[in-house]
């Protein structure tokens, strides 16, 4: 039904015109230090009122966004391809945490689909039943090959690629275009940074196979045979392929590359501008939000760190509005 | 033995309860689906109340031109007074004219609703393009209003065949 968001859309766009853009952007760069940073966002509403520190100020932001969204609809489900990296993470650490005889503390993030807690007991119990399926499997694989083999980073592998798998259906499910486009392109930039990383660091075939997820525009073969041989190899293979920009600026740097990846996913919800209808603009919006405290978050380092305004500004992302 | 020759005032009525039906059908799904979005914005901004009310309104119109098509009907086919008796070709007649407002009213009403939807998430961003938000919409009314002139021109004119 497109018709059942139109009052969630017609607030999604009243709220819109907070968002920050470009003119707010140069504002926070023309303060002369991070504390003056944070009196402005606090000017425009950001952060609770008593959270003074960047980190407090961000998480509440972030808070806010999702209450937003619980306040506009019910059914988070369309929202699930942005849900299951947290719910992924906290997965990671509660498999972690189980098997090291850790106590678990500041590990697991906020905002996930399912509470941690829950997570914690199904992997202390070794009862996964209580998660999803797709992700109850994938812990369970995760937990016994950390418990048999010691290797952390094989784990993270097992889990990473089961929640690329579950955003790939999730989008697919959910039969709405900006969805299944956001979930394709996230799996896809995902596997170009597994890509990158395992080539860097010499990993054979077998790794990569286990580590990518195969998805619509990136062949997983093509791709793990042309990181086991050279980046230069990897690059001629994006280069053929609908991420040819990829390449290039993975060659520029890293951070040029991340800043790509942000702006591609930037390019593809603007479209929901024009969308009076669906869960599109919502989506959109939770997006946006999202894209404008990393640019705040990036901006506050910067500021912090007393880095050139030039270094800063290469990395700041599109904005929404 | 059916007569079928004295069902022309039941055509007739058919026909006019049909543009006050469908006309009304549409504009309440019209209306309904502005008001959702016309809530979605006073949530946030009660100050454009005036503004997104009178774009929620518009798809309103199909609904009162089907009642006076009715209305017209009913009056010349003698129901609110008068004498009802005539020939089944002249009550299909009455009918074929009422359907005009009663098919473009109901889907208009529904495609005027989605412009008014869109023009209200308009009015909610840029409240100044307020005058051009209500033209998007109101192309759409353009066509319930053929549908009505051709309706009542139809309905007045029949009354003089001689059929």
């Amino acid at each position: 039904m497109t018709e059942e968001y139109i009052y969630a859309v017609a607030r999604v766009r009243s709220k819109e015109l907070g968002l920050l853009n470009r003119q707010d952007v140069d504002q926070l760069m023309a303060c002369r230090s991070y504390e003056e940073c944070l009196r402005t966002l606090s000017d425009k509403g950001w952060g609770t009122g008593e959270s003074s520190s960047a980190e407090a100020i961000l998480a509440a932001e972030e808070e806010k966004t999702w209450a937003f969204i619980h306040e506009l609809t019910e059914d988070l489900t369309p929202f699930q391809v942005l849900l299951f990296p947290t719910d992924y993470n906290n997965l990671k650490a509660a498999i972690k945490a189980v098997i090291t005889g850790v106590e678990p503390q500041d590990v697991f993030l906020p905002g996930g689909s399912i509470d941690p807690e829950v997570m914690l007991r199904c992997v202390r119990e070794g009862d996964f039943s209580a998660l999803p399926e797709s992700m109850a499997q994938a812990a369970d694989s995760a937990y016994h090959t950390l418990l048999q083999t010691q290797d952390g980073q094989l784990c993270d592998v097992i889990l990473d690629r089961a929640c690329l798998l579950d955003v790939l259906n999730c989008g697919r499910e959910s039969k709405n275009d900006i969805l299944r486009d956001y979930a394709e392109l996230t799996c896809a930039v995902s596997n170009i940074k597994v890509a990158v990383r395992a080539c860097k660091t010499g990993k054979n075939r077998a790794f990569l196979e286990a580590a990518l997820a195969p998805c619509a525009t990136l062949n997983a073969d093509s791709l793990a045979a042309a990181a086991c041989k050279s980046l230069d190899d990897l690059f001629a293979y994006l280069a053929a392929t609908p991420y040819s920009e990829a390449a290039g600026r993975l060659k520029e740097s890293y951070s040029a590359f991340e800043k790509w990846c942000d702006d591609k996913v930037m390019d593809l919800v603007k479209s929901q501008k024009m969308n009076p209808f669906t869960v599109g603009p919502l989506f959109a919006y939770v997006i946006a939000r999202r894209n404008e405290i990393s640019t705040v978050r990036i901006i506050l380092s910067g500021k912090l760190n007393e880095l050139d305004d030039g270094m800063i500004r290469e990395r700041l992302r599109d904005m929404y509005v | 033995m059916f007569d079928w020759t004295t069902m022309g005032v039941v055509f007739a009525l058919i026909g006019a309860v049909l543009a006050a039906l469908m006309g009304g059908i549409g504009s309440a799904i019209g209306v309904g689906m502005t008001g959702q979005a016309a809530a979605g914005v006073v949530t946030e901004d009660p100050s454009k109340f005036g503004k997104v009310l009178i774009l929620q309104l518009l798809p309103g119109t199909q609904g009162i031109y089907g009642l006076l098509i009715g209305f017209v009907t009913l009056t010349q086919i003698g129901v609110l007074g008068g004498d009802a008796n005539m020939s089944l070709a002249k009550g299909l007649l009455y009918f074929a004219a009422c359907l005009p407002m009663a098919i473009v009213g109901m889907v208009s009403a529904k495609w005027q609703a989605k412009a008014s939807v869109a023009s209200i998430s308009l009015v909610a961003k840029k409240p100044d393009q307020f005058g051009k938000s209500m033209i998007f919409p109101a192309m759409v009314e353009t066509y319930a209003v053929l549908a009505l002139l051709i309706s009542i021109l139809a309905i007045t004119s029949i009354g003089g065949l001689q059929v």
